[in-house]
């Protein structure tokens, strides 16, 4: 069965496309450790358990699995970032999803929990993690029921706790959930959270969690659909993964695209190669934009990456082409706003978004993120000025001092600045406020200049007898 | 009020032991005390702080942090409209409007018995299926003014009683770690050898 969707994985379409972490979702039973043992669950975990542990740690290195959380660091190098002979280490899983347009670890939670917790058991193995953590979204209730369920079948039949299949490898994987913070998800803050703390990120550097993360430990955050792709790679083997995909982005990816389009879905796509062109407009994909209408503008890597116009619509989905065209792919999420959209209005739930989610650990971010609400509200509104914009660049300048990053357009003229900014605060929710209105200001002026009151100056003259 | 239960005192102390430092069992702790009277009370914090080694004050200061824990009554449901970009540009706006004017009350407040909360949220992870809400948690997709109608008079029927629980409850089931397959936790300044599965291979 191909394509459609289905009640339980809502949203997703599968097409004629190589599935890395997506093959069970055809099957209604597919969170099912019954489904999961008649479809090569828990092999990948039984062919590395024959090997030694820093071959699977080599293989995962060599097949380049990149983090799907948005940083796209490879998994491999971050665990070989753990100093040595520093025990316990831990595994802290980041199922937190919440950036804007983000829609896919939830999928993989509720569809296939025993794939998730084969990668954490893999992963665990081939870093010499010793208890694992897995992190859930606390408004996810049945993501979270899935899992529970999960882990308690795979407790039952030994694939969890002791002695792993009756082999030397024990490990206690351990459901976790918050309480709704998107900040969570940066992974110093969910390490907090763990801790049983206000969720902020830590300070950097000395904080980085590989080599001093929960309880000062050495830790491994990894993302859901990182940790997924591992049971795949251990049953096809590294020449299978790279051969997906592109030499610096192999394999596959999920990408969530929303908004105006015909079709809006989830799709594990060919990373590196499929185009926004395709994805927006493709058969097998989006199916072109609702009604008939033209493409106005579009967020490629989530809420908190810079805006592209069609102007950018061929270029492929990888990092290394999207980060010179001035954004970058994040979290997989693309939002897509038609002719009819409202652009300034659009900013506002982005930022609104932002500005409402800082912790208020550093002042650029929590009162930077206030300020741009509060400006482009009154803008939104009809009751901003011409000064409101130039402030809005200012307050941006305090966030993000320099050029930030923004798409070319050949009908304003304008050329690209690079990804990535710079910033003045611990981490990207403070920049995250000010992309989406810098992006909406740059590229769409007019919008906002039809919106504003323009101040004349009143003349001060010398009153006379 | 409310202390925690003796029968989620023992819920409590168990979920403590799978952390290596008690402190980590806090958040969900305080989950479990708003499962069990619907939000969480000073008392509860009180008690949750004895039990994993804080003043109330810590407990209150990590509570205060997330947005899911309420510290006065909410509404039996908990209807929590998405209002980011994805939502907003396929009507969210207009959704919110509907539900107000539907239940007679503001976004952020309760209905007058008591039984329903209506509350703006932000993305929900489920963009393509847009406009979404939840109903204690409960999704509901591509939501129309009408379906939030059927979905108001439903829940005012009780006729989701099985489906969605009282608010308080997020997950109905819980992981279970059973004795005899436990690892067990062990605090991290305890352990100093590296896993023995790392000399050669793990497999027997
Ligand atoms: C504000 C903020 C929010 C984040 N939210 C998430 C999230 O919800 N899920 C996630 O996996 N990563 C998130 N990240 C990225 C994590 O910090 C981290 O890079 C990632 O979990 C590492 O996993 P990976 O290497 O497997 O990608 C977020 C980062 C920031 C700065
Ligand atoms: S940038 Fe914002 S969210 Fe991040 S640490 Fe600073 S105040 Fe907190
Ligand atoms: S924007 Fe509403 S679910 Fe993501």
């Amino acid at each position: 069965m191909t394509g459609g969707t289905w009640k339980h994985a809502p949203g997703f379409y599968a097409g004629d496309r190589p599935q890395v972490v997506t093959s069970r979702f055809q099957y209604e039973d597919s969170y099912t450790l019954e489904r999961y043992l008649a479809t090569d669950g828990y092999k990948g975990l039984r062919l590395a358990l024959a090997r030694p542990a820093n071959e699977i740690h080599d293989e995962v290195r060599n097949a380049t699995v990149l983090g799907r959380g948005g940083a796209g660091f490879p998994a491999g190098n971050k665990w070989g970032l753990m100093p040595q002979g520093v025990w316990p280490r831990y595994l802290v899983v980041n199922g937190d999803e919440s950036e804007p347009g983000t829609y896919k670890d939830r999928l993989l939670m509720e569809c296939d929990p025993h794939q998730l917790i084969e990668g954490c058991l893999i992963a665990s193995y081939a870093a010499g993690l010793s208890q694992c953590f897995l992190y859930i979204r606390g408004e996810m209730a049945l993501a979270q029921e899935r899992i529970a369920t999960a882990l308690n079948e795979a407790y039952a039949a030994g694939y969890i706790g002791k002695n792993i299949l009756g082999s030397k490898f024990s490990l206690d994987i351990i459901l976790h959930w918050g309480a709704g913070a998107y900040v969570v998800g940066e992974e110093t803050a969910l390490i907090e959270s763990l801790e049983g703390n206000r969720g902020m990120p830590r300070l950097k550097p000395p904080y980085f969690p590989a080599a001093n993360g929960l309880y000062g430990q050495p830790t491994i955050v990894n993302n859901v659909e990182t940790l997924a792709n591992l049971p795949w790679l251990l049953n096809n083997g590294t020449a299978a993964y790279t051969a997906i995909g592109t030499a610096t982005s192999p394999g596959t990816r999920m990408v969530a695209i929303s908004g105006h389009v015909n079709r809006p879905g989830v799709f594990e796509i060919i990373n590196g190669i499929t185009t926004f062109r395709d994805l927006l407009y493709g058969e097998e994909f989006c199916q072109g934009i609702r009604n008939g209408n033209d493409l106005k503008a579009f967020v490629p890597g989530g809420g908190s990456a810079p805006w592209f116009t069609p102007d950018q619509l061929d270029l492929p989905f990888e990092a290394s082409q999207v980060g010179p065209a001035g954004s970058m792919l994040g979290s997989g999420a693309i939002m897509v706003m038609d002719s009819t959209t409202d652009i300034p209005r659009a900013a506002l739930t982005l930022t609104r978004f932002y500005a409402h989610e800082s912790c208020g650990k550093c002042t650029p971010c929590r009162e930077g993120g206030t300020w741009l609400e509060r400006i482009l509200s009154r803008v939104v509104d009809g009751k901003g000025t011409d000064a409101d914009l130039d402030q809005i660049f200012e307050v941006g300048e305090s966030i993000c001092p320099g050029a930030f990053p923004h798409a070319s357009n050949e009908k304003l003229g304008i050329a690209a600045v690079p990804f990535p900014y710079r910033m003045n605060t611990i981490c990207f929710v403070g920049p995250s406020a000010y992309a989406p209105v810098h992006s909406a200001l740059t590229l769409f002026r007019s919008e906002f200049d039809a919106r504003i009151v323009k101040r004349t100056m009143i003349k001060v003259t010398a009153v006379s007898e | 009020m409310a202390r925690i239960t003796e029968e989620n005192i023992r819920l409590a102390r168990e979920i403590i032991g799978r952390y290596p430092k008690a402190r980590s069992a806090t958040i969900p702790l305080l989950h479990l005390a708003q499962e069990q009277d619907g939000y969480v009370t000073n008392e509860a914090m009180a008690h949750i702080g004895e039990l994993v080694g804080a003043s109330s004050a810590e407990v209150f200061g990590t509570a205060s942090f997330y947005e899911m824990f309420k510290f006065e009554p909410v509404g039996k449901y908990l209807i929590n409209i998405c209002g980011t970009m994805s939502c907003a540009l396929m009507g969210a706006e207009e959704l919110m409007h509907h539900a107000e004017e539907r239940l007679g009350i503001k976004m952020g407040s309760t209905t007058a018995d008591g039984k329903i909360t209506l509350e703006r949220a932000e993305c929900q992870a489920a963009c393509t299926e847009a406009p979404c809400l939840q109903v204690n948690y409960r999704y509901r997709y591509r939501v129309t003014p009408d379906q939030l109608d059927t979905l108001i008079d439903d829940l005012s029927a009780g006729n989701l009683a099985s489906e969605i629980p009282a608010h308080g409850t997020v997950a109905v089931i819980r992981q279970h770690i059973p004795a005899d397959r436990a690892v067990g936790a062990v605090a991290p300044e305890l352990v100093t050898e590296n896993p023995v599965w790392l000399d050669g291979k793990a497999a027997l």
